[in-house]
């Protein structure tokens, strides 16, 4: 440990540890958590029952039965200490986005909120690559980031019962897509023609943590022509590797 | 027509689960399985299956099912439940044995007045397509078990066996206790993130399950617990048993179903243990909790399954002086006193 008291190892209940890397939502951060993860995997600790990885905390799920709290603890420790993040090879997804009509039910207001045009909300949504720094919440459900400041806006104050899947949505320095309909209090600003999550594949997120995505905007006739050929199996995403 | 149990009446709320989805959280894919492992490992034992076989969980109201084989074994563990047979005899089985069911025979299941949850299990398991290595049904997913959902009338439940097996029924002697006591917590990960007034408090109070209680978590009715420092934390994962506390101060303990990963501060997580109790809360039920180390939490968990290990390594088979027994317990059944299923002198037994 350095002096700034991380990292911090922590017990959640007697079945689980808690890695804490940091308190802040930070790519360099999440990188590291991503690093862990696969160190932890590639050390096959018997007893390690899954690993789930958020923004700057690895939660690590065991066999109390196989493993002790000191004992998972002090692995995780020793390869923390020979983590390293610089050489990756990332995944840019290159994520087809309508921000069009009913699609973007909320483009309007956060306009309207951030004093901006919606085009100009639609173009700054689509002006960066996002870091994927984990899923949760539902699954498949990428938490992205980070957003351009000037369309970062509180969530809403009244969550609405059903999103329809595949939306667009913003909250905070983060974007995301829904996978399922779900109820959800971010604003919606678009959809994406591709399912984030489908239990037929044996990876079944279409996104893991360390990915980047870039929204390229379509319109709407190619959009709905898109939705129908990813339904139907027939398209494809674009995905190539990028440097770190 | 394929082997099936066809659902009569659903019962209130009536899903396949079974050892939970393991393997997909970093997914954000919940465990779900059920929400009390021990019913379902000892349920799972009596018809002879692996412990997290899928079967049947019971919440609330059991279902009414119709056998549609040649003959299957079920056992239904419960802890004031029981199985009553529309056979022509018109039979009530206890809990902790298995029976086996001939083609056409119905039979309901009393589910428990004094736990939320029962499961019934079937030999030979149901066949039902694996999703992501598991049977459970995850129903705010729309996936797993049956058709991802609760069961409905008229559901036909697919057995992987035609009929049962020649190695005849068996009975636990000595059920499980319920148990009694405070839950025990190990405190944290977010401890820091309450006031010590507010741990003090959590500790020393009495708390009601609110009526919003599901497979997914309880609401807990109590003092309200004071954040230091916001109720909003960088989200993290969620352990099963965790107690998220969100703005309002009412903590929710976290159950089967519990999102992968929650943006409340978790005063802490109840311990492995006690987590088949936790799965058995009911709405106006009352509890405590105690605080405990995690070295002393761990404890528990292997004395816990030295207790199980020693209950199913006492299981017999189910003989003729079991029946009489049954007919004392129907005799109670038919008085009116489910309640009467009191296992406190097992309890001495097993410690």
């Amino acid at each position: 440990m350095d002096g700034s008291g991380w990292p911090r190892l922590l017990p959640q209940g007697d079945a689980a540890l808690v890695v804490e890397l940091d308190d802040r939502i930070d790519r360099a951060v999440s990188e590291r958590v991503t690093a862990l993860a696969d160190a932890l995997r590639r050390a096959a600790i018997p007893g390690v029952v899954e690993l789930v990885p958020t923004f700057r905390s690895l939660l690590v799920h065991y066999d109390p039965l196989a493993l002790d709290f000191a004992g998972i603890a002090g692995r995780a420790r020793e390869l923390l200490a020979g983590i390293a993040v610089a050489e990756r090879r990332l995944r840019l997804v290159h994520m087809p986005a309508c921000y069009d009509g009913e699609l973007a039910p909320d483009l309007a207001e956060v306009a309207e909120r951030t004093g901006l045009t919606p085009e100009a909300v639609v173009g700054l949504h689509g002006s960066v690559d996002y870091h994927v720094y984990m899923l949760g919440f539902l699954p498949g459900f990428p938490y992205m980031g980070d957003l351009p400041e000037p369309l970062r806006l509180p969530r809403l104050t009244t969550p609405r019962v059903r999103v329809p899947p595949r939306s667009i949505a913003i909250a905070n320095a983060m974007t995301a897509v829904y996978p399922l309909e779900s109820p959800g209090g971010w604003r919606l600003i678009g959809a994406v023609p591709v399912d984030l999550f489908d239990i037929g594949h044996e990876s079944p997120a279409l996104l893991a943590p360390g990915d980047r995505v870039r929204f390229e905007r379509v319109e709407r006739a190619r959009f709905d022509d898109l939705r129908v050929a990813f339904a139907e199996g027939a398209a494809k995403l674009a995905v190539e590797e990028v440097a770190a | 027509m394929t082997a099936a149990l066809i659902v009569v009446q659903p019962g209130l709320h009536t899903t396949v689960q079974d050892g939970g989805r393991i393997g997909a959280q970093a997914f954000g894919v919940p465990v779900s399985g059920a929400l009390d492992p021990d019913q379902l490992r000892l349920a799972n034992a009596l018809v002879g299956n692996a412990a997290g076989e899928a079967a049947l969980e019971i919440l609330h109201v059991g279902p009414v099912l119709e056998v549609a084989a040649p003959g299957v074994r079920v056992a239904l563990a419960a802890f004031d439940g029981a199985l009553v047979l529309e056979t022509a005899d018109g039979r009530t089985v206890p809990a902790w044995r298995s029976v086996t069911l001939r083609e056409g025979d119905r039979l309901r299941v009393v589910a428990p007045r004094h736990a939320a949850c029962a499961y019934l299990a079937v030999e030979g398991g149901f066949d039902l397509p694996p999703v992501l290595g598991s049977r459970s049904t995850y129903g705010r997913g729309g996936f797993g078990g049956f058709q991802g959902r609760a069961l409905a009338a008229g559901d036909r439940l697919p057995l992987c066996r035609e009929r049962a097996s020649e190695r005849g029924d068996l009975r636990l002697p000595d059920p499980p206790a319920a148990g009694d006591g405070p839950l025990r917590v190990v405190l944290g990960p977010q401890d820091d993130r309450f006031t010590p007034e507010a741990i003090a408090t959590f500790f020393a109070s009495d708390y009601t399950v609110a009526p919003a209680a599901d497979r997914m978590g309880v609401r807990l009715d109590g003092p309200s617990l004071a954040h230091r420092g916001g109720h909003d934390i960088v989200s993290d994962g969620t352990a099963w048993g965790a107690i998220q506390v969100p703005g309002d101060g009412r903590p929710v303990l976290l159950l089967a179903d519990r999102q992968t990963t929650g943006g409340y501060p978790k005063i802490g997580a109840v311990c492995t243990a006690d987590l088949p109790r936790a799965g058995r809360l009911r709405p106006g039920d009352r509890v405590r909790f105690a605080a405990v180390g995690v070295e002393q939490a761990q404890a528990l968990r292997r004395a816990h399954e030295a207790m199980l290990k020693r209950l199913l390594a006492g299981m017999v088979p189910a003989d003729a002086r079991v029946v009489d027994l049954e007919a004392l317990y129907a005799a109670n059944l038919v008085s009116g006193a489910v309640s009467g299923f009191e296992w406190d002198d097992a309890d001495a037994a097993v410690g």
